[in-house]
């Protein structure tokens, strides 16, 4: 990379253009929904989203609350960060929990070395959306991040049962976004679908944008399970022979912390993880157990309208 | 050194014309492709038994694509050099997918038009540079492919790009460049090749990085509402994307609804400033309270827009439920939105040919000419000015999909369309052809009456006068009349096609 890229937003065309671009999506959003709301997960994307949201409708606050999808196996920065961030902007914050979904028996926990609640997140995020009658979910995917998510759209049409039939998506042309739909269905909306891991991270760097600890080097205590290294917790099932170790790591992606990879580094700086990115020879989500189970995984969850 | 923005490129191929494998070489090739990634399509190349590493798999995203081996919507890949960031829209080369092609095209900068060189120029590779053309594209980039399966061939590679020119040349797209190219080995995508020494272009690659994006030269200000953001009773702004022009604190503007007003004060990006422009989001305050709201446009009042109520636009058909004249849809343009009606096909673009052709609907991936009548009126302006006020898209109020994508080409007259008198034809078949045939016409827009060859002519000319075509058959064509001979058999489409083009 040629390209400086510790400099303000001014100096990067790109991430000038790419801001201008999420800022116009966010505000569609808020022309044409009733009941928005913005999914946050705590990892960077959803941060980079708020950041981007407080940019949009300045001098106002944030239109539309926060929703946050606890699964309960979350890391503890990622629950104090949330709570310093909502402060800090004065936006809204909903919360839905995993935990009410398995008791009420919505879904049934997994069970073994392998069981994650990442999947049973769907149940309860489609349950938050019908009871809040939410008519457009904001995230924060990127079309890099995987294959299937490379022909989703701005503006995602989700039926009433919010699942994705990629075949049948509605061409979507210049900047104009068809918001319409049928009472009970909902759109999910992508502000950063243009955007790399590269770009995230560049963004993060020259608008000073905070991120929880965990993105930083840091000694935990981990298991090494085939190449993947997962966060050791009482939520975490150990298969037999497997011992939790000592090791300086840092995490690429946030999420539940049974199936969030991480990796050894002594990036400490936002600087670092930058030469770290820019040098990497692993994507991203490839530190995700959930990815794995098939070459096909993501579109499965997508259709059954995972976020 | 000068700001390095981002290239958006369309790439369209037909089948087997090596798309992917490009798209995966300019990846490859760049250092875009992470080890993750790459053992994944080992992999899956293993299972299908195939001998080396498919490239092509890095971009055949979903499932059903790969148990078909074909690509079915249009997919965005990023990759970037120490030049630009550049975003790919990838779209499927099957004949039947136009309207993926004008969508892909529709946010890109250049379009890069594989060919290969074995099958020479195809009618896809014509119809994806005339729909550049349509979608405002000014720079084309032809790839032609597979130049090691024609021994490298100079001779092969000038036959190719002098036949594709003379097409292109019929398009109006001033700048187009051939490049010869071999996306499997990798020649003169991101490397030169050894085996064209006869070529002193640059790759591709060099090409894209190097390219200048077309600037229209519109300057005047367009700023759509988006979104009227009102923390308490003493704000109020109006938020919006500045699509051309610029606009300074002091400014008076007007407003799409008739009123002017000054600019108090400017938020760029949560900042207050003292001027924006062009592709910066801003929110604006006014000095007075006047009725603002989604949908209106913010202008200069020395370079308003155009006003109509009745446009004509080119539009590309995008579903499956064929264009209806006289029925409701809702036109989206950019953050507008209204009711309006098609009032009728001036003709259809056959993209392969370019010929125009009277029709009575659009169907799927057709592209025409049409009247579109809005409920109020638009304020636009023609699309190849400035693209961010003369495009527009149609929705089906009753499915909610997107059924049409849209140009703006000029206002049409709001005066009463002239009179015309009617045609009086004669015609040499049946009197029931004849009136099967008129009410095909009918569905043109064409108002005729069949009349047997022995009535008054004051009668005649009376609807004659009224604008309505009149068709006599039987006995011997009479004087005033248009005689037509129709010959033999099962002639229909050629008789149709005939009187409409003498009405």
């Amino acid at each position: 990379m040629g390209i400086s890229l510790l400099q303000p937003v001014q100096k990067h065309e790109h991430l000038r253009q790419l801001e201008s671009e999420a800022i116009y999506t966010l505000r569609e959003v808020a022309g044409q929904f009733e009941r928005p709301a913005l999914l946050f997960s705590g990892g960077k994307d959803s941060i980079v989203l708020v950041h981007l949201a407080q940019k949009a409708f300045a001098p106002g606050g944030i239109p539309f609350p926060l929703l946050h999808i606890d699964t309960g196996h979350n890391f503890e920065e990622t629950i104090e960060f949330r709570d310093e961030l909502v402060r800090r902007t004065g936006a809204t914050l909903l919360v839905r929990y995993v935990q009410d979904s398995i008791d009420s028996g919505r879904v049934r926990e997994e069970t073994g070395p392998y069981s994650s609640r990442n999947g049973l997140q769907t149940v309860t995020l489609l349950d938050a959306l019908s009871e809040l009658k939410t008519d457009a979910a904001i995230g924060g995917a990127r079309r890099d991040e995987e294959k299937a998510r490379s022909k989703e759209r701005v503006f995602s049409h989700r039926d009433v049962f919010g699942q994705w039939d990629p075949k049948n998506q509605r061409p979507e042309l210049w900047n104009i976004y068809n918001g319409s739909k049928n009472p009970g269905e909902h759109f999910r909306v992508f502000p950063l679908s243009n955007w790399t891991e590269l770009d995230i991270w560049q963004y993060i760097v020259s608008e000073g944008i905070p991120i929880p600890s965990l993105y930083f080097s840091h000694v935990r205590k981990v298991i090494q399970r085939s190449d993947v290294l997962l966060a050791d917790s009482e939520f975490l099932a150990k298969l037999p022979g497997e011992v939790p170790e000592l090791r300086r790591i840092r995490f690429r992606t946030v999420g539940d912390s049974t199936c969030t990879g991480a990796i050894e580094s002594n990036a400490s700086s936002l600087e670092d993880i930058l030469s770290e990115v820019i040098s990497a020879r692993v994507t991203e989500r490839s530190g995700r157990a959930d990815d794995r189970r098939s070459d096909a995984a993501m579109e499965d969850r997508k259709r059954q309208g995972y976020f | 050194m000068a700001a390095a923005g981002i290239l958006r490129f369309a790439t369209a191929g037909s089948v087997d014309d090596g798309k992917s494998s490009l798209i995966g070489r300019l990846l490859y090739d760049s250092k875009s492709i992470l080890e993750d990634q790459l053992l994944s399509i080992e992999k899956a190349s293993q299972q299908r038994g195939s001998g080396q590493v498919e490239l092509a798999l890095l971009t055949d995203g979903l499932r059903a694509e790969r148990e078909q081996n074909i690509t079915i919507d249009v997919a965005y890949r990023y990759f970037s050099t120490d030049k630009r960031k550049f975003i790919i829209a990838d779209t499927p080369g099957h004949l039947q997918y136009t309207r993926n092609m004008v969508t892909g095209t529709s946010t890109a900068d250049v379009s890069v038009i594989l060919i290969d060189a074995r099958k020479g120029v195809l009618s896809q590779s014509k119809r994806h540079a005339a729909i550049s053309a349509l979608l405002g594209i000014r720079q084309l980039v032809v790839a032609v492919n597979k130049m090691d399966l024609v021994d490298f061939s100079e001779h092969r590679f000038d036959e190719i790009a002098q036949e594709f020119s003379a097409f292109v040349a019929k398009l109006g797209i001033p700048q187009t460049e051939f490049i010869p190219i071999s996306a499997l080995l990798g020649d003169n995508v991101v490397e030169p090749s050894a085996s064209m020494e006869w070529y002193s272009g640059p790759t591709l690659l060099k090409f894209l990085e190097e390219v200048e994006p077309h600037q229209k030269p519109f300057e005047e200000l367009r700023l759509p509402i988006q979104y009227v953001i009102r923390p308490n009773q003493d704000y109020r702004g109006y938020s919006g994307r500045i699509e051309s022009g610029a606009l300074n604190v002091g400014d008076t503007v007007e407003v799409s609804t008739g009123s002017t007003a000054r600019v108090q004060s400017l938020y760029v990006g949560g900042q207050a400033e003292l001027g924006a422009i062009a592709g910066q989001g801003v929110v604006v305050e006014l000095d007075r309270d006047i009725d603002v709201s989604r949908g209106d446009l913010l202008f200069a009042p020395t370079s308003p827009p155009l006003v109509s109520d009745r446009i004509e636009a080119i539009v590309c058909w995008m579903t499956e439920q064929p264009l209806e004249l006289g029925r409701r849809y809702l036109l989206l343009q950019g953050p507008t939105r209204v009711s309006a009606t098609v009032e009728s096909i001036v003709h259809r673009v056959d993209v392969d040919s370019l010929d125009e052709q009277p029709v009575s609907s659009l169907g799927m991936n057709d592209i025409g000419r049409i009247i579109v009548h809005t409920a109020s009126p638009l304020h636009f302006d023609p699309y190849a000015v400035s693209p961010g006020t003369g495009s527009f898209v149609m929705v089906d109020p009753f499915t909610h999909s997107t059924v049409a994508a849209g140009m703006i080409q000029e206002a049409v007259s709001k005066s009463e369309p002239e009179i015309v008198t009617g045609k009086w034809l004669w015609l040499s078949i049946p009197i029931d052809d004849a009136r099967s045939l008129s009410s095909e016409l009918r569905k043109f827009g064409k108002v005729v009456v069949v009349l047997p060859n022995n009535l008054d002519d004051v009668l005649i000319k009376d609807f004659l006068q009224q604008g309505i075509h009149v068709i006599s058959v039987g006995g011997n064509p009479m004087p005033g009349s248009v005689k037509v001979v129709i010959e033999g058999q099962d002639t229909r489409p050629l008789t149709l096609e005939a009187i409409l083009s003498l009405l």
